[in-house]
């Protein structure tokens, strides 16, 4: 099959910290996890690489503090990668590293190309603007300068992601989490970006809203076709949602395969361990 | 006319970390299959016969062999060397897998599980809806049930929702994997009704039964795994006739 991932990201490195000469190579045996014992460098993520394809959801599952987040926020733009590439077909046709355009190229990017949701609404949102001032922030910033356009827009988002139109002028701090999450989503899909990206969106929800999540973002991938990444510790999400599934610890990718086939076959200690534990 | 499945010299076996122990589950399976045919697995439990069929499905990562396919899209693949992408592929679009256990979505109504098996495959909504009537009253489920969601179903109603969800596809190949286990009698002859129909629209299926009975005239042919030895060495041998014989199935032919 020959189609082209929307996404590549090679060898992509995050550490906090200069290194020294005892963590140079910032290989297992050295390191204390994926800290160096000498000078505190923390290794984030280690020469990460993967591939997601247009219309699937990537699921990448971990432990906290295994690098998860830190990928996205790299990938959001939220971070400056120490080191490494990234490619995205909507901009220049998949030729140009992102991680090396200039700061308002990024922007663009980020505002025409990307959606993300953070597992904490206070990252994602505006708690004192109201929802429909929030989607509506995100549209200007794609370039949209019509009033009413915007807000028409927004009423269609928010009604997508069932927040009852007559709350859509309250701010998202008079919000539950399961609303504050849904008013962040629709937030990210408000300028149709091609690749979602999704931090523990689930995490912390009652039951019942984690279902409507969860129902909704599946709904949206196969409505709207984008492709995402979905970070959860929760395996239960990702076998409800990922097509593939990466799985990391201490800042490296251990094992990778089909959803399926990492719960029923794990080949990694680590990975056998996460199973094991599903409940 | 090549085989649609061959599988030559398949072993898989398990390393289980924290107990420091590597499992044998099958070893040097060989199996062909053609296209319209239907073969039978029999053995004991633990003889490794679901993980024949999930090394298939590529949900176990196959160890050693071959497992040749006749796909439409690719031509003849090895299901064991095949990339995630076009495995991926292959189970939208090709190969079926039926379990006795439902996977489903939370909140996501039995008419909803149906109509998304379609839209996966790129049809319209439209098309989605007209499949999920026809395979839900196909297979005989309460249009009560249409709209309710399968968590509060009995183990025959969700099984032959399992079935409707995969079939719906119309896959050339179809993993049925014990798909009787639990079933009563009247929910068992149902199933049967619904593999039969299948069977004859031309659909190659592959099933571990239980129970011999319910293989009996259904089956071309029966491939029996052998108990030998111990439980941790276990190899499989063709022998349709011996099998046919062992288990009062009807050669064909």
């Amino acid at each position: 099959m020959q189609d082209k991932p929307i996404l590549q990201v090679k060898n992509l490195v995050k550490q906090y910290g200069s290194g020294c000469s005892v963590c140079a190579d910032a290989n297992d045996e050295v390191l204390e996890k994926n800290i160096c014992p000498h000078c505190r460098t923390v290794y984030a993520c280690r020469s990460i690489s993967f591939d997601v394809y247009p219309g699937e959801i990537l699921g990448i599952v971990g432990e906290s503090g295994s690098g998860k987040s830190t990928l996205m926020k790299c990938l959001y733009f939220d971070e400056t990668v120490t080191s490494g590439e990234g490619y995205m077909t909507p901009y220049e046709a998949g030729m140009a590293n992102v991680f090396e355009q200039s700061s308002q190229q990024q922007r663009l990017i980020r505002n025409t190309i990307l959606g993300m949701v953070y597992q904490n609404p206070v990252l994602g949102l505006k708690m004192d603007f109201s929802s429909v001032g929030n989607i509506a922030e995100k549209l200007i910033a794609a370039g949209d300068r019509n009033v009413q356009r915007m807000e028409t827009r927004s009423k269609v988002l928010l009604e997508h992601v069932h927040i009852p139109l007559t709350r859509m002028k309250d701010e998202p701090k008079k919000f539950s989490g399961g609303m504050q999450q849904r008013v962040q989503i629709a937030k990210a899909l408000s300028n149709n970006p091609p690749i979602l990206l999704l931090d523990e969106v689930t995490t912390g929800l009652d039951l019942s809203v984690q279902a409507s999540v969860l129902d909704l973002i599946k709904t949206i991938q196969r409505e709207l076709g984008i492709s995402m990444i979905v970070v959860s510790h929760d395996l239960a999400v990702i076998r409800m949602l990922a097509d593939r599934t990466i799985v990391m610890l201490n800042g490296k990718i251990i094992e990778q395969g089909l959803t399926d086939q990492i719960l029923e076959d794990p080949q990694h200690a680590y990975t056998q361990q996460l199973v094991y534990s599903l409940i | 006319m090549p085989h649609l499945l061959e599988i030559q010299g398949l072993s898989k076996s398990f390393t289980i970390h924290h107990l420091g122990k590597h499992m044998q589950a099958v070893r040097d399976i060989q199996l062909s299959l053609n296209e319209g045919e239907f073969i039978g697995i029999v053995g004991k439990s633990g003889s490794g016969k679901s993980t024949i069929l999930k090394s298939i499905y590529r949900t176990y990562f196959p160890e050693e062999g071959a497992i040749k396919y006749h796909s439409e899209k690719f031509g003849t693949v090895d299901l064991a060397q095949l990339s995630e992408r076009e495995v991926h592929y292959l189970r939208k679009h090709e190969i079926g897998y039926v379990s006795q256990f439902l996977n489903a979505m939370p909140r996501t109504t039995a008419r909803e599980l149906v109509e998304q098996s379609v839209i996966e495959m790129g049809k319209s909504k439209e098309e989605a809806q007209q499949a999920a009537i026809e395979a839900l009253s196909h297979f005989e489920l309460d249009s009560e049930l249409w709209d309710s969601y399968p968590t509060t179903f009995s183990g025959g109603q969700k099984l032959r929702l399992n079935i409707a969800c995969a079939i719906v596809k119309k896959p050339r190949l179809l993993l049925l994997d014990e798909p009787t286990a639990s079933l009563d009698d009247a929910s068992k002859w149902k199933v049967r009704e619904v593999i039969e129909r299948l069977k004859a629209d031309g659909t190659t299926l592959i099933g571990i039964f239980h129970d011999l009975e319910f293989m009996d005239g259904l089956c071309d042919k029966v491939y029996d795994l052998l108990q030998q030895k111990s439980p941790n060495s276990i190899s499989g041998g063709m022998n349709d006739r011996d099998a046919f014989n062992s288990v009062g199935v009807q050669s064909p032919g």
